[in-house]
């Protein structure tokens, strides 16, 4: 088995006086895909806010690679990729820009051209090879997601913790998002997602919340 | 080189550890473009400063005696509006777009984010208020030395206007409407501001050294430099929480 990432347990949260989830454990190894399945309302989101580290309204245990989450943050923030509901992509700033800007704040290394071809690189990959420059408000709602989306191809993260990935793209582009977090896998990433979509990923592990009272299944 | 940047991801070591200096300069560089490309929030604190004081002389009487004796408060007090003003738009964009949460889980400490940003918001808000503060000054019959002492004030009491603002705009941001809200939190402490910005000016209009005034003027950012940001951090933190 591959190296344990993610080691939860005991994790409970409540919200409005209603028990979101109750004593959650589960293990997340390095190339493990794991969906988080579950109605609306299910605490998917909180759960991954918590998870992230964005929330820290829960009890229970969070580790990382081996040690506590808290102890260990720094290698945490710089091992893990957030994607959620708000992609954090600015719309007065250009496609180049924007990942620009969430590379440095990630402390990519390289600078200058290196990281602008890489850029650009990853925009063409998710179909915006023509779109580098013009200012994020002038695309479409599907390609401000790819411009988010582009994050997968470059940014350098162990866990991918993707929320609703799949919104506003295209058949093709769901397609090509599923081969990426495979590809990502099969080199010893782990990704944790939370999607209404049937996903054709072999190994795919599925968490399911909101069984009433705070139950959880893991299949 | 895409997938080449993407080894990294399978073996982190190859990501070096995140150095203060680039996230503090990618903040405060994309706070900049970001401010440049929406100018008309740029000008709007410029312009409520000007008019303010170019209403006073129309509503008291141009009598220079009277101009000379109201022209530091007035100043002031309008310099100290139009940061509150501006103060809300501070963390209210990155909140709604997420880029505020990508910041918080972002390697580089908050603090020194927190700092870029604050440094880009106060280039972009109070610096054009201070660069045209003489001509308002020689408007409200300052002479040189008040002009100068005025500079002097703004220079090194608005940036800490702004820092005091943001830990009310940084603990209000999660709120639906926090308007208000900033201008309670943040009003007591801009008191010590005002009285030695306005006393360096006033000290000034009458001959005196007003070197004093300065120095704890000086003494007051200091202080806001360095524990600041890490309120407005926690503040940050607090706010997203949920």
């Amino acid at each position: 088995m591959s190296e344990l990432l993610l080691h939860v347990k005991g994790l409970s949260c409540e919200r409005d006086d209603r028990m979101l989830i109750r004593d959650l454990a589960f293990d997340l190894h390095g190339g493990e895909i794991l969906q988080i399945e579950g109605p609306n309302g299910s605490g998917k989101t909180t759960l991954i806010r918590i998870l992230c580290g964005l929330s820290d309204d829960y009890e229970g245990e969070l580790h990382w690679r081996g040690q506590p989450r808290h102890r260990n943050d720094d290698r945490f923030r710089q091992e893990h990729l957030y994607f959620g509901h708000l992609t954090g992509i600015k719309t007065s700033l250009s496609p180049r820009e924007n990942l620009r800007w969430i590379l440095q704040l990630k402390g990519v290394g390289e600078r200058g051209p290196a990281l602008d071809t890489a850029i650009e690189t990853a925009l063409e990959k998710v179909g915006l090879a023509s779109y580098e420059d013009v200012p994020v408000y002038a695309l479409s709602a599907g390609q401000k997601r790819r411009v988010a989306l582009a994050r997968l191809q470059v940014e350098p993260a162990l866990l991918w913790v993707l929320d609703e990935p799949f919104t506003a793209i295209d058949r093709k582009g769901v397609a090509e998002l599923e081969a990426l977090i495979q590809q990502h896998a099969s080199r010893g990433g782990s990704v944790l997602l939370t999607t209404h979509h049937a996903l054709d990923i072999p190994g795919l592990r599925k968490l399911q919340l909101g069984l009433g009272g705070g139950q959880w299944a893991l299949n | 080189m895409g997938t080449e940047l993407n080894p990294a991801a399978v073996n982190p070591a190859v990501v070096k550890p995140p150095s203060m200096a680039q996230g503090f300069n990618a903040m405060l560089r994309r706070d900049l473009v970001v401010a440049f490309r929406q100018r008309s929030d740029l000008v709007n604190p410029l312009f409520f400063f000007i008019m303010v004081i170019a209403l006073f002389p129309l509503g008291i009487g141009p009598e220079p005696s009277t101009l000379q004796k109201i022209a530091p408060g007035v100043i002031w007090i309008a310099a100290l509006l139009s940061t509150l003003l501006s103060v809300d738009s501070l963390f209210r964009q990155d909140f709604d777009d997420g880029s505020l949460e990508l910041a918080l889980l972002s390697p580089q400490p908050l603090f020194v984010l927190v700092l870029g940003k604050i440094i880009a918001h106060w280039l972009v808000t109070a610096l054009p208020l201070i660069l045209v503060s003489p001509v308002l000054g020689v408007m409200l019959y300052m002479d040189a030395d008040t002009i100068q002492a005025t500079l002097c004030s703004l220079l090194l009491g608005t940036p800490v206007l702004s820092m005091i603002s943001a830990i009310g705009a940084a603990l209000t941001v999660g709120l639906r409407k926090g308007g208000v809200l900033v201008a309670i939190i943040a009003l007591p402490l801009y008191v010590p501001v005002l009285i030695f910005g306005t006393g360096a000016v006033e000290a000034a209009s009458m001959s005196m050294a007003f070197g004093g005034q300065l120095a704890i003027l000086g003494a007051f950012l200091i202080l806001a430099l360095a524990f600041a940001p890490f309120a407005i951090a926690a503040g940050l933190r607090i706010s997203l929480n949920g």
